[in-house]
């Protein structure tokens, strides 16, 4: 059995697992790259239009930010919890704490959309016909930071749903249990996106949010 | 060439199985190489075409070919294609893709199927570029810069810039199999410092491609929503900043120069090894070059910008970290030149591409360091000095170590010999030809010809005359292997596995090689480059 799973250009598995392992990493280093090039985009700018910037900041709800922030991180825990499950080869709740962990992540993006529609009633969201409307100075500043807010959170959330596909895939794998041995590197793999995605989160909850506080 | 014929030959990865499925759903890193250089060839004669009709233009003095808005669309594809569809994957994704299973005695890339898939990106990539061309062209020259692409320009400026922002996955994936493969595949005893040099130059560029293609692609998504819906990142009168998507391109696009020559760096010093019948010298030397040149290419973008509004104490830390950089290069160079010393030097055809290559990178890389002077720049910057200086980087030295790269391993890749006689004349008239188109150009920038205009003064006439006609005799210089490569791969002579008498993994398998690369796993217990 332990063969069949071993792809025929490797030697064994143990030299297939670092490959996939090292994969995984290089993958993230670019993704970090990717949302690097906006940070820094969106610093310089920041340091330009400072205080409109900071004005601005305080129209986001720091409080739903805050929530999310904990509703993801917990999600870091469950995920984890849910590797080491599957390395004691405890199907039950594997499956429970991937569930828990989809249901964080669906929970965040409710959140988020729940807050991207409350921009939207506000006009702070120009799209459909809405025209940008902003009560505080320089609104056309304002809507430069408000822009960086949806590119950076939208992309943010296109990655959580990339991120809940996985989990999905890999629910149907554990309820499956063939081969139940792999599923712990696979679940690493998963993790590990997982927490990039919490990271860039944290990154994000404190260049826009925390910045009106 | 009977049914005979094949029949008698083993089995190779050309020949097994031979079908169109076969081979769009392979994922032979071989076949992968061979479909990348077909496509990369189609691309390189459309530039090619482009690059003949600007020198048309340029013949004479006046206007009279195109009208500007022409041949500002010509230039600007010709920059495109070139670069982004052409230069970029040149050496990694076909000699690359080819060799580094091949060097390190592996069976394959480490993801076989992200490799295939990155092959589709780049085709995908390349559609949406030519159906900019179709929809009429795009005008912002191969670099988008903005206020202009996000503006102003009225050209299909969303559709090109989509073409470059999926290619660039491309490389990446291509980048990340290279890594991961390096470290993880490699042969038993084949320590990191017995690698080929080849595979040196191929790492380190592939740690530029992941690194650095990421932030080109979040900047081209936001040129096309700045474009398409305005959100004001690059644009002044929304509290933006036009000099911000400078920085952010170049901090992609100048590593990229190294994408391009780093590899080139690798053929050249397998084929200077080879036909010195030395080993190359001071090996640690040029793999601790090969990795400084790819850590310093990260923080000299702003060399780029001496003269767009960019602070001077930016201007001098960039300027000082450009001349740094010219330190590996020299190393480079003067290991290249020291390693033919007291050796036995033939000069086949891949060998007079390589030594072309040490000259035209030599005055590439010396006019690079007029340029990163920061008073000298302010004179010379967007001259024809810059284009030829990069085209000697570029072409000089990129396209013409591939070529060397591509007939040095030609029977390898192959099975066939091609015809060593007029491989050596294509070599000459690359060289002669090049010079003749480019040589020109640095005296006419220092003369104060700008770039991108399509018509000029008098005076400049007869050195535009001589570029022009040297462009006809570099066109000679890459039809010629055209056709005696293409005439070798059905009627060349049968290779042995090593016609070179080379060293290094790939030339210990049959030529061309068998699908998984290997009768049996290679070990490997000495040192790269035991010529003796």
């Amino acid at each position: 059995m332990a063969t069949n799973d071993v792809a025929h250009h490797f030697d064994n598995a143990e030299q297939q697992a670092r490959a996939v392992a090292l994969g995984i990493w290089v993958f993230l280093a670019t993704e970090l790259l990717l949302f690097g090039g906006l940070f820094s985009a969106f610093i310089v700018l920041k340091v330009q239009h400072t205080e409109v910037f900071s004005e601005a900041a305080t129209h986001l709800s720091l409080f739903l930010g805050t929530l999310n922030t904990a509703i993801l991180l917990t999600s870091g825990l469950t995920i984890f919890l849910t590797e080491q499950a599957l390395h004691a080869q405890r199907r039950t709740l594997a499956i429970g704490l991937l569930a828990a962990t989809a249901f964080l992540g669906c929970a965040f993006i409710g959140v988020k959309g729940y807050e991207w529609h409350h921009e939207y009633q506000q006009a702070l969201l120009p799209v459909l016909d809405v025209r940008f409307h902003y009560p505080g100075s320089a609104p056309e500043v304002a809507e430069l930071f408000f822009n960086f807010y949806y590119i950076m959170t939208g992309l943010h959330v296109v990655h959580m749903l990339v991120g809940l596909g996985l989990l999905a895939g890999m629910g149907v794998a554990v309820i499956r249990w063939r081969q139940p041995k792999t599923l712990n590197r696979r679940a690493t793999l998963i993790a590990l996106y997982w927490a990039f995605v919490d990271i860039i989160w944290v990154v994000l909850f404190s260049l826009l949010y925390l910045q009106g506080a | 060439m009977s049914n005979n014929d094949e029949a008698n030959s083993p089995k190779h990865y050309l020949s097994d199985p031979w079908s169109i499925r076969g081979w769009l759903l392979t994922t032979d890193h071989k076949r992968i190489a061979w479909m990348y250089a077909v496509s990369i060839t189609g691309f390189f004669f459309l530039g090619g075409i482009a690059a003949l009709l600007i020198r048309l233009e340029l013949l004479t003095g006046p206007g009279d070919l195109f009208n500007s808005d022409t041949y500002n669309e010509l230039f600007s594809l010709h920059g495109i294609v070139m670069v982004w569809f052409f230069l970029i994957p040149s050496i990694p994704a076909t000699l690359g893709n080819f060799l580094v299973p091949l060097m390190i005695g592996a069976r394959d890339l480490a993801f076989p199927r992200l490799n295939l898939l990155s092959w589709y990106i780049y085709t995908l990539g390349g559609i949406f570029t030519l159906g900019a061309v179709v929809a009429g062209g795009v005008d912002t020259g191969w670099t988008f810069y903005t206020p202009f692409s996000s503006l102003f320009s009225n050209t299909a400026v969303i559709a090109a810039v989509t073409g470059v922002f999926i290619v660039g996955f491309s490389s990446i994936l291509t980048g990340l199999n290279f890594v991961v493969t390096t470290h993880t595949m490699r042969a038993r005893g084949l320590t990191w410092f017995r690698l080929p040099l080849f595979m040196w130059a191929n790492y380190a560029t592939s740690l530029i491609m992941i690194l650095a293609t990421p932030v080109l692609s979040v900047t081209l998504l936001l040129i096309a929503l700045e474009r398409g819906l305005g959100i004001g990142i690059f644009d002044p009168s929304l509290g933006g900043d036009p000099l911000l998507f400078q920085h952010l391109f170049w901090f992609y696009s100048h590593p990229a120069v190294y994408i391009m020559i780093l590899p080139a760096m690798g053929v050249v010093s397998e084929i200077v090894a080879c036909f010195s019948r030395n080993p190359v010298f001071g090996y640690t030397g040029m793999v601790l070059a090969i990795m400084s040149i790819a850590l310093f290419g990260f923080v000299v973008w702003g060399h780029h910008m001496f003269v767009a509004g960019q602070s001077l104490y930016a201007g001098l830390l960039f300027s000082f970290f450009s001349f740094l950089v010219a330190v590996p290069s020299a190393i480079k160079t003067l290991n290249w030149t020291a390693t033919m010393f007291r050796g036995r030097v033939t000069f086949s055809a891949p060998m007079i591409y390589a030594l072309s290559f040490l000259g035209l990178f030599t005055i590439g890389g010396l006019t690079g360091i007029f340029l990163a002077a920061l008073a000298l720049d302010v004179h010379l910057h967007d001259t024809y000095f810059v284009t030829a200086h990069f085209h000697y980087i570029m072409v000089g030295g990129a396209v013409t170590a591939y070529l060397g790269g591509l007939h040095f391993w030609w029977p390898k890749m192959t099975g066939r010999l091609y015809s060593e006689l007029w491989a050596r004349v294509a070599a000459l008239a690359l060289f002669i030809g090049f010079n003749l188109t480019f040589y020109p150009q640095f005296l006419l920038g220092y003369a104060g010809m700008p770039r991108r205009y399509h018509s000029y003064p008098e005076a400049f006439e007869l050195l535009h005359i001589l570029s022009t006609l040297g462009t006809g005799i570099l066109a000679i210089g890459y039809l010629l292997p055209l056709g005696y490569l293409l005439h070798s791969l059905f009627r060349g002579e049968r290779a042995s596995a090593n016609p070179w008498k080379a060293t290094g993994l790939e030339w210990k398998t049959s030529s061309p090689p068998p699908t998984h690369n290997f009768a049996t796993t290679p070990e490997v217990n000495e040192a790269a480059y035991g010529y003796q």
